[in-house]
């Protein structure tokens, strides 16, 4: 069988988007839980891509203008996911995620 | 000095502001009160006469101010006042007499510890008064005259702890609240036939033509145009305020206040209320003087009460001890003169002898108080007697006084305002009875003030406040020589020969003077009468002065049962008290029964009926309802136990179940719904 | 064209996924970096110059400069930058969970049949891309810079100390120069 360029894309996105979600998953530091779902953001980026360059109807600027904002606000919310690690830390000394569970029921 | 009729408003909100800062000020305060009160007082006078200038200038027109006031339904209630000639004279005579009164007040009250308060009641009554006279509404000037005879209240009860001045307030208070009754029907029924309740509105006001031709136009029950019959009851309020038969009993007792109240209420203020409102309403009264058929036109009942009055209250002040006493039914007497000429169709002539009669009266009452004091608080003229001798200034303007009340002819303004009533009495072509009346009451007022000035001031001092007496202060005194030169010059407004206070009372800017000698033959006659009144009074009273308190009156000796009846104001208070006290005494006890034995035993029924019902609610509340609320609560407060065990707090955890939800998700989507 | 994909694809995902199961954090972070930039490059490979160089800056430029400061900030020695093992049941939980959606993932993209163009779709000049941008989507951009600046604000407060602000010395007689402001 025979792959289009948009089928591999689209493979290539879900790979990613699975590592990083190993990562987020299994990984107890909260660095690396974030930076896995940056992966996971950035795995999204790729299928924008894809469907913008070889979908059925493809449409002159959308995909890229949803990239960039995409890109925009994954700076964000690293930012502020960054800051919060930050205060986790001074918190509790370290950044174990499974040990910041003050909020439990 | 001019002042615009817009700025009307300022003549009694100046004292209804200083009654508020003598209501604000601490009992030592007495002079700032005093100040205050006196100042305001002035400042009013002041514009008052500015307000006359204003006035004169177009005698004939009545100047307004109207505003709406506020909205009622679909109509406005509009409220306004009104500058011509009449609201002019009236509030410069209650400001200049109140003006005086609220000095001579500053030496009289010099001891009482409530100063204060007095003069805040003062400037009250002042403002009341002075709001209703330029009043250009009738809903405005029930106001005022409610305000003034609350204010009345007050100061006839000043020294409330004394049982004779509690009961006397509310006895005047009661006793005008009936007239007010009428008064109050008279300006519903008005407003209801014409809608408005403005004097003068440029044409839609009630006492313009539009409306009065409409009002006389239609009858009402037995025959009445309703003109006569709003008429009437407006006259009711007129009535209770001026004193008049049968509703004159609350003025006597009136006495029980402090003396300067007496003659606020007697000469400047209250007691004038009701003339002027007749006198403000008279078109309104003679709207229905051109109909023939009517059974009887307003004015002939203000006249027959009038003359009832005049004559009934000049009887009863020849039997009376107290000096307060007599000057109080000679008022009531001298009210009956004014109400006669109102009826009798002159009121021009009603508001000059209301004019004169309220600097003369005031003058007396000042000069009655200035005895008063002197003798320490003794009223009865049994005990007083000798006083011309320490009390020359008391003396000399308490007898300027009574020459104007008694009539003495040409220097004193009594005898030309009283002429004029008399000569409109003559000039009367339905009956000669009120003519009749004035005559003899003539006599009678000559006779009883001869009485009182030889008892009071001649022979010898008969008690121990008479024999140590002194002259007053100047605080006292010189408002008494101020109201003793206007005594006699004001008569000179409105001689015949040059009658022009009636002129521009009436509009006219023209004045037609005649010769003294038409109509003077009524006039030789009153004059003949007065002589004989103090004639007779001099040759009982004069000649022999009594020589101890004990002694019996010498006209008492002659005809001791009349005397006797007349001393207990022939019983009027009794009569009372036996017909309408035991009237309300019935219906009150009616009442009473109704409220102990239905009215109560239904509301025990009721309340016992909710007490029932109570408890019933109660038991289904605890029982049924809140066992279902409990057992309700107890399982949602398990269930979210049991949620919140959930929430672990591990954040792999809740992406872990994203993750497979996702995948469950997809699954179900493609293996059920894929096609 | 495909074997330049092939290559991309592949040197992305196993720099991945190697930074996700290395244990010492610096190395992780830089080996991420190379991911990203191996996105970039498959962005360049798609036709979208303007976003390659967006992903250049924003994450290979900023984010990866903010993440090793992370990392320097919450480590607990000088010279320790490995994290403690994980426990076996997590990472099992996590393969497992991963796994899943991958194979749901690409049995969807398998069974759905994708109506792909013969010939690619034109690429967009970054004039266009600024008309687009200035023009029908001003607004977003707009809400955009908002959002930035409040988000940075956010995290400035959410990372600052919570002892509130150290009671100054007194300041010294001699002016001290302020820092050269950083770009």
């Amino acid at each position: 069988m025979s792959f289009g360029p948009l089928q591999l894309c689209l493979l290539f996105s879900s790979a990613l988007f699975c590592v990083g979600l190993m990562g987020a998953l299994s990984r107890s530091n909260a660095i690396l839980v974030l930076l896995g779902i940056e992966l996971m953001l950035n795995a999204a980026n790729i299928n924008f891509i894809a469907f913008w360059r070889y979908g059925p109807e493809p449409s002159p600027a959308t995909g890229v203008i949803f990239v960039i904002f995409a890109i925009a606000i994954a700076a964000a919310e690293a930012a502020v996911g960054l800051a919060l690690v930050i205060a986790i830390y001074r918190h509790q000394r370290n950044i174990r995620l499974q040990e910041a569970d003050t909020l439990k029921g | 000095m001019n002042l615009p009729v817009a700025q009307l408003w300022l003549i009694p909100a100046l004292p209804l502001l200083a009654a508020g800062i003598g209501a604000l000020t601490p009992r030592g305060g007495r002079r700032l009160a005093a100040t205050v009160a006196i100042g305001a007082l002035a400042l009013s006078f002041l514009l008052s006469v500015g307000a006359l200038i204003t006035a004169l200038a177009d005698p004939a027109a009545h100047l307004v101010h109207n505003f709406d006031w506020f909205e009622l339904g679909s109509g406005t209630l509009r409220l306004g006042w009104v500058l011509d000639p009449l609201t002019a004279f009236m509030a410069v005579m209650v400001t200049f007499v109140g003006l005086l009164i609220f000095i001579f007040s500053t030496g009289y009250l010099r001891a009482d510890a409530n100063f204060t308060r007095f003069f805040c009641f003062l400037s009250l009554f002042a403002a009341a008064m002075l709001g209703l006279v330029i009043a250009n509404s009738l809903l405005l000037l029930f106001i005022c005259w409610e305000l003034v005879g609350l204010a009345s209240y007050l100061l006839i009860g000043f020294w409330f702890h004394k049982p004779a001045a509690a009961a006397a307030a509310k006895k005047a208070f009661i006793t005008t609240r009936i007239g007010d009754l009428g008064l109050l029907l008279g300006m519903v029924w008005l407003y209801d036939s014409t809608g408005s309740l403005l004097f003068f509105d440029g044409g839609a006001g009630v006492l313009e033509p539009a409306a009065l031709d409409a009002l006389a136009a239609q009858a009402t029950i037995g025959g009445l145009a309703i003109s006569t019959a709003i008429g009437l009851l407006i006259f009711c309020g007129a009535v209770g305020k001026s004193g008049q038969f049968p509703l004159h009993v609350w003025l006597p007792d009136a006495m029980e206040g402090p003396t300067p109240v007496s003659a606020l209420i007697h000469a400047a203020t209250m007691v004038a209320a009701g003339v002027f409102l007749v006198a403000r309403v008279y078109p309104l009264m003679i709207a229905d003087q051109p109909l023939a058929h009517v059974p009887v036109h307003a004015l002939t009942v203000v006249a027959a009460v009038g003359a009832v009055t005049a004559l009934l209250g000049a009887v009863i002040a020849i039997g009376q001890y107290d000096i307060k006493r007599i000057l109080a039914f000679s008022t009531v007497s001298q009210l009956g003169y004014m109400m006669l000429a109102l009826g009798v169709g002159s009121w021009v002539a009603a508001i000059f002898h209301l004019l004169t009669h309220a600097f003369f009266k005031a003058l007396l009452f000042l000069a009655a108080g200035s005895v008063i004091d002197a003798a320490h608080h003794e009223q009865d003229l049994r005990h007083l007697g000798g006083l011309r001798g320490p009390m020359r200034i008391t003396f000399a303007t308490f007898a300027i006084g009574t020459m104007a009340l008694a009539g003495v002819p040409f220097l004193f303004s009594g005898f030309w305002s009283k002429e004029g009533i008399l000569h409109a009495a003559h000039g009367w072509d339905v009956s000669p009875l009120p003519l009749y009346a004035g005559l003899v009451a003539v006599v009678l007022t000559a006779f009883y003030m001869t009485r009182l000035v030889a008892e009071v001031f001649h022979g010898t001092a008969r008690g121990e406040g008479a024999a140590h007496a002194k002259e007053s202060p100047p605080t006292m005194t010189i408002p008494l020589l101020i109201l003793a030169g206007c005594a006699i010059a004001l008569g000179f407004l409105g001689t015949p020969a040059w009658p022009w206070l009636q002129a521009r009372l009436e509009g006219r800017t023209e004045i037609h003077g005649h010769s003294l000698l038409e109509g003077g033959g009524l006039m030789a006659l009153s004059i003949l009468l007065v002589a004989l009144g103090i004639g007779a009074g001099w040759a009982l009273y004069g000649r022999r002065t009594r020589t101890r308190a004990a002694a019996v009156d010498p006209l008492a000796a002659r005809i001791p049962r009349i005397f006797s009846a007349l001393t207990d104001r022939l019983w009027f208070d009794e009569l009372y008290a036996a017909t309408v006290g035991r009237l309300s005494d019935g219906t009150a006890r009616l009442a009473d029964l109704l409220d102990r034995h239905v009215w109560d035993g239904t509301i025990r029924f009721l309340s016992g009926l909710g007490l029932f019902a109570g408890f019933v609610n109660r038991d289904a509340d605890e029982d049924v309802l809140n066992g279902g609320f409990d057992a309700g609560s107890a399982g949602l407060r398990r269930g979210g136990q049991a949620y919140s065990r959930r929430q672990t707090g591990d954040a792999h955890g809740y992406l872990r179940v994203v993750a497979i939800s996702f995948v469950v998700l997809v699954m179900v989507i493609m293996l059920g719904g894929g096609q | 064209m495909t074997t330049a994909f092939i290559i991309i694809a592949a040197a992305t995902l196993g720099t991945a996924t190697v930074a996700m199961v290395l244990r010492n954090l610096i190395h992780s972070a830089l080996l991420l970096i190379a991911s990203w930039a191996g996105i970039g490059a498959f962005y360049l490979w798609a036709g979208a110059e303007f976003v390659a160089f967006a992903q250049v800056l924003v994450y290979v430029g900023a984010i990866s400069m903010v993440v090793l400061f992370a990392v320097l900030l919450t480590r607990h020695s000088r010279s320790e930058f490995a994290v403690a093992p994980d426990s076996l049941g997590r990472i099992l939980g996590g393969l497992l969970a991963s796994g899943a959606t991958l194979g749901v993932l690409i049995g969807a993209v398998l069974s759905t049949p994708l109506l792909a163009p013969a010939t690619p779709a034109r690429g967009i000049t970054v004039r266009e891309l600024g008309g687009e941008l200035m023009g029908p989507h001003a607004a977003a951009l707009l809400i955009l810079g908002v959002l930035l600046t409040v988000a940075l604000l956010g995290a400035v407060v959410i990372a600052a100390s919570e002892r509130g602000p150290v009671p100054r010395p007194p300041p010294p007689p001699v002016a001290v120069q302020p820092p050269a402001r950083r770009a």
